[in-house]
């Protein structure tokens, strides 16, 4: 039996180490699966591993699935190191998404002129807006009547979402889109930059970038950033460490609402170019999963959402180019991150080789 | 094309440590590699995104029984692969420019959240074929295609008018799309034709598929008095719950008889293969043109399958008879007048509806109760 | 008087399947543990007790095999959290997303089957009483059942000794540890029987409540249960409440729908949500009450050489 001993100091060997460790644990795993399943271990492994990054092309649409992730994962590592449960990012990003799609209808019927360049900013302050409002609404109530903040920012995603569907069935709906539910195109004038023709990677994704070394700034050489690390939400370290928890709950909360509003802000300026029902897409989530995968670090969320994207795209890649069924992409998908995770052990742990005793082990 | 093979027990264990059922599997092999012969003409390469999963044993499985149908029947002329579970949003361009990229010659797009995409990637490649189902947008190479499916709710309500006991019929509905509208208002239609006492009441779950609101929605509906139903969503729930409370409902995208012997009246049953065939033979033999392909009963698109055996005669001739005049067009399900249900005439009397109208439906007609969530 | 009861019988049939699964979560929760991977417990215990009730033709059988199932998820997800001690909600996530994917692959071919002909349940006499009767006791043995394992888990919290050292050890895992309680084990017995009653929710829902199996059918439920033991601020008897609170708003709103009321669908949706929050909020106005009972160690890792 093997035993794990508590490391006084996290082993940097092993951080950079334990996702090594884990790619080869699901590697190993995959292979079999898929050699069980009849299919070529090496050509499906290379669809999840290799060929999202083969290319300009693909590196580009790797950009643009990361866009999103990154910016919700950057405001969600900031809310759980302070203990603010927000997984609501989803609803947030939905409501970033109708604030930055109804800027840009209303410019595109007023069919005002307007550089992009001029609009990418304002886009981004609708967004923000859009979902730091929406996160409000679960710090109000944290901080007004104690209500827990998974609860709330859970239920509002829903809400979120019903309330797209009822925009997009009803009052925006293109008057001439034979009823179906969906905005009219949004003028060329709202669309975000692009880096080269042709490619749909936006200049969303440096904001990302930008955005996650400011948060890094925010987070490890501001003197307000480390306090809500320390303090959070507990009344009395955030005291001790002259914060006021109220403060904690509001400033995560806007913070992680504003990015993943821009978040959905750009999704929908910038690849879809309007708004339907499906701008939902699980983002929010997934981010949560990137956050901790990034293990709550700026920087980790970059590199988290890179991991998660590959996984999205390998799966479809995977689907076409050698028949597996979404499921079984599923099954790897959580694999991966299940031994992911469980390799981060390693970093706190030092694995020893015990006699196994039930009653030895508390 | 298919193999068969009894390992996914094993597999089981490898992933979770714990076996669920043993069972013998069938599995659609990858498609064959192009490395074909030179002397040989190389097969037409199709590519099919679907919205669900395959096995949802509604929408995307339909479309999916489709293209294997169509399979069979070129043989080694055409060969097909397919991604499930495409969201609409941005991944839909990303995946079907991947399709394109990999040397497919055609590429059917089976939801109307795939518009858009296939507008921007059928721009990109002039020398692709693209096929779109139930969109409206169409180009040079880009072409869609839908099933009527309102004639098939309206033959489900002929059968249903008859049926009912309680002149009350209920349709447990997905999205106030004008496809859905239809749908609720052909039922209607077709009840009122055989029994103009019927009313219609309508559940909306906003979402196409969630078998357990499905059959929240129609027990609602029956503790209201409702005894025949009708869905627009995937599952076979409603039909589930009908059987357990002794009510009446059908079964809609495919053949559901074996799921519910009592209640099950008969089953409104999509068949995608006749248009797959088309398309390819077209694009084999050339003759590809872009153009909007809405087919019915007439053309074997869709049918009433499986009537209930236990339906009264009366009952088996008059759905006979609306089949037949749908078929030979004696019969059509939006013919004036038709009087929406705040009583104002919406057309105007031995008017036949064209598409224009059907496609701009946002209202219930006389006789559905409520009103339209996406209307004014 | 009729259309009450039977919306008050449809309440109780909703709720049943989200309590069940509620109070797992919450039993998990007592003990320090916080899993979100429900939904994909549900998922999997959901099919597992499809195919169980399918081959062996006995709905208890599927129960049976849906508690089997999803302990036995629970057992990987508790080892990775308390042992390994990953983080819970990252691993929890990552339990979900494969539950979907493997669920929906050894369930491809239970997709389409019905089971046997369903029986009418009844409550000798008692379903005859005008009213009540079809309101209360004309539901499947398991909405009784539910209401059962609810008292029978308030019993155990409250009143024995057992459960006193459970929710020791979710207050405060270090003072358990000092007494020489076995934390972890504790908290992974506590993680795989709520497992084991989700995993009964869920065979419930594809078993009884729809009756079928498709992949993702759950339908986000698991979400709505984990909800719920917030809602209930994690006692027993509230977790009923809120799970007949919710199951009741959802039939209430579609019963208003097919009455033709004159309000956009999508609003009427929104209801079951916006009353749950409603009523936390009234439930959180006082502080020290909630305070009172959150588990203090929830979601927090043990480490008992620390």
């Amino acid at each position: 039996m093997i035993r794990l001993d508590v490391r006084q100091v996290p082993s940097l060997r092993m951080s950079v180490l334990s996702p090594i460790i884990a790619l080869a644990v699901t590697v190993a795993a995959g292979g079999v699966l898929f050699l069980a399943l009849g299919k070529d271990p090496v050509r499906v492994l290379s669809m999840f591993l290799v060929e999202p990054f083969n290319g300009v092309r693909a590196l580009t649409e790797l950009g643009l699935k990361c866009t999103p992730l990154i910016l919700c994962a950057l405001g969600l590592g900031l809310c759980f190191r302070s203990n603010v449960w927000n997984i609501g990012a989803e609803g947030q990003f939905l409501m970033g998404a109708i604030a930055g799609g109804g800027l840009a209808l209303w410019v595109t019927n007023a069919s005002a002129a307007l550089s992009p360049w001029v609009f990418f900013p304002l886009v981004v302050v609708a967004g923000a807006a859009g979902g730091a409002a929406w996160a409000a609404i679960v710090a109000l109530l944290r901080d007004r009547f104690n209500a827990n903040e998974i609860l709330v920012s859970l239920m509002l995603v829903y809400v979120a979402d019903l309330f797209l569907s009822w925009l997009v069935f009803g009052p925006w709906k293109d008057p001439l889109g034979f009823n179906f539910p969906q905005t009219v195109q949004f003028a060329a004038a709202t669309e975000i930059p692009r880096f080269v023709r042709g490619m749909r990677l936006h200049w969303g994704f440096a904001f990302a970038l930008v955005a996650a070394v400011l948060m890094w700034l925010f987070m490890f050489r501001t003197h307000r950033g480390i306090q809500l690390q320390i303090g959070g939400p507990a009344p009395a370290a955030a005291r001790y460490a002259g914060f006021s928890s109220r403060a904690a709950i509001w400033t995560t909360l806007l913070i992680s609402g504003a990015l993943a509003g821009i978040a959905g802000a750009f999704e929908v300026t910038g690849p879809m170019g309007q708004l339907t029902p499906h701008v939902a897409s699980g983002y929010g989530f997934t981010a949560i999963i990137v956050a901790f995968v990034g293990r709550l670090h700026p920087l980790g969320a970059v590199l988290g959402s890179v991991v998660l994207s590959a996984f999205v795209i390998g799966g479809q890649l995977a689907q076409s180019r050698v028949g597996l069924p979404a499921s079984v992409s599923g099954v790897f998908q959580g694999m991966l991150l299940l031994a992911l995770l469980g390799c981060d052990t390693l970093i706190h742990h030092r694995p020893r080789l015990a006699r196994w005793t039930w009653r030895a082990a508390p | 094309m298919t193999r068969s093979f009894t390992r996914k027990l094993a597999l089981g264990a490898i992933v979770l440590g714990a076996t669920l059922a043993a069972c013998a599997k069938k599995e659609e092999a990858p498609p064959a590699p192009a490395a074909a012969p030179v002397a040989k003409v190389e097969p037409l390469k199709a590519a099919f995104v679907y919205v669900g999963p395959v096995g949802d044993s509604g929408w995307s499985f339909s479309h999916d029984l489709g293209r294997k149908n169509a399979l069979a029947k070129f043989g080694d002329k055409v060969t097909t692969t397919f991604v499930e579970k495409v969201p609409e949003g941005p991944d839909a361009e990303r995946v079907i420019r991947d399709l394109v990229a990999q040397g497919n010659k055609v590429v059917f797009a089976t939801s109307f959240g795939f518009m858009d995409a296939m507008v921007k990637v059928a721009k990109d490649h002039p020398d692709v074929y693209f096929e779109h189902a139930t969109g409206y947008k169409t180009a040079d190479n880009l072409r869609v295609y839908e099933a009527r499916f309102y004639e098939g709710a309206y033959l489900a309500g002929v059968v249903a008018g008859k049926m009912t006991k309680t002149n009350t019929l209920g349709f447990v509905a997905s999205f106030p799309i004008p496809e859905v509208l239809r749908n609720i208002n052909a039922f209607t239609l077709g009840a009122q034709s055989v029994n103009p006492k019927v009313k219609t009441r309508v559940v909306w779950i906003n979402s196409w598929f969630d078998p357990p609101k499905e059959t929240e929605a129609a027990q609602s509906l029956m503790n209201q008095g409702a005894d025949v139903l009708l869905q627009n969503t995937d599952s076979t729930a409603v039909l589930q719950a009908a059987e357990r409370n002794g009510k009446f409902a059908f079964g809609w995208d495919s053949d559901m008889s074996a799921f519910a012997p009592k209640a099950h009246l008969g089953s409104v049953a999509l068949n995608w293969t006749v248009y797959y065939e088309k398309s390819f033979g077209e694009i084999l033999e050339k003759s590809w043109k872009p153009e909007v392909t809405k087919w019915g009963v007439k053309e074997g698109m869709l049918d009433f399958v499986k009537p209930a055996a236990f339906l009264p005669e009366d009952t088996k001739k008059a759905v006979e008879t609306a089949r037949e005049g749908l078929k030979t067009g004696t019969v059509a399900v939006f013919k004036g007048p038709v009087v929406d249900n705040t009583g104002k005439e919406v057309l105007a009397k031995d008017v036949v509806a064209d598409d224009a109208w059907k496609g701009a439906i946002n209202f219930y007609v006389k006789g559905v109760e409520g009103k339209v969530p996406s209307g004014k | 008087m009729n259309e009450l009861a039977l919306l008050v019988a449809a309440t109780l049939s909703a709720g049943t399947p989200l309590a069940i699964a509620g109070l797992g979560l919450l039993l998990n929760e007592r003990a320090g543990v916080l899993n979100l991977g429900a939904e994909g417990m549900l998922l999997i215990s959901a099919v597992a007790g499809f195919a169980a009730a399918y081959h062996g033709g006995s709905e208890w059988l599927g129960f049976a095999a849906g508690a089997a199932a999803g302990a036995a998820v629970a057992a990987v997800f508790g080892w990775l959290v308390v042992w390994l001690n990953t983080n819970q909600y990252a691993t929890g996530l990552a339990v979900s997303l494969f539950g979907s994917g493997f669920s929906a692959f050894v369930g491809i071919d239970y997709v389409g089957r019905q089971l046997g002909e369903k029986t009418a349940h009844a409550v000798p006499v008692l379903a005859d009483v005008p009213f009540l009767g079809p309101a209360l006791f004309r539901q499947h043995p398991m909405v009784y059942v539910a209401v059962a394992l609810v008292a029978a888990a308030a019993f155990f919290l409250y009143r024995t000794r057992a459960g006193l050292v459970l929710r020791a050890v979710g207050e405060s895992p270090q003072s358990a540890h000092a007494l020489g309680y076995g934390v972890r084990r504790i908290r992974l017995a506590a993680v795989v029987t709520g497992g084991a009653l989700c995993g009964v929710a869920g065979a419930f829902l594809s078993v009884v409540y729809t009756p079928l199996w498709v992949e993702g059918m759950v339908a986000g439920r698991g979400w709505i249960a984990l909800a719920l033991t917030v809602f209930a601020t994690w006692r027993p008897g509230r977790i009923l409440l809120g799970a007949y609170l919710f199951g009741g708003v959802t039939m209430l709103q579609l019963h208003l729908q097919a009455q033709g009321v004159q309000m956009p669908s999508q609003f009427m949706a929104m209801l079951p949500y916006v009353a749950t929050v409603v009523v936390l909020v009234l439930i959180s106005r006082n502080p020290l009450w909630i305070r009172l009972n959150m588990p203090a160690s929830l979601g927090k890792p043990f480490f008992p050489g620390a």
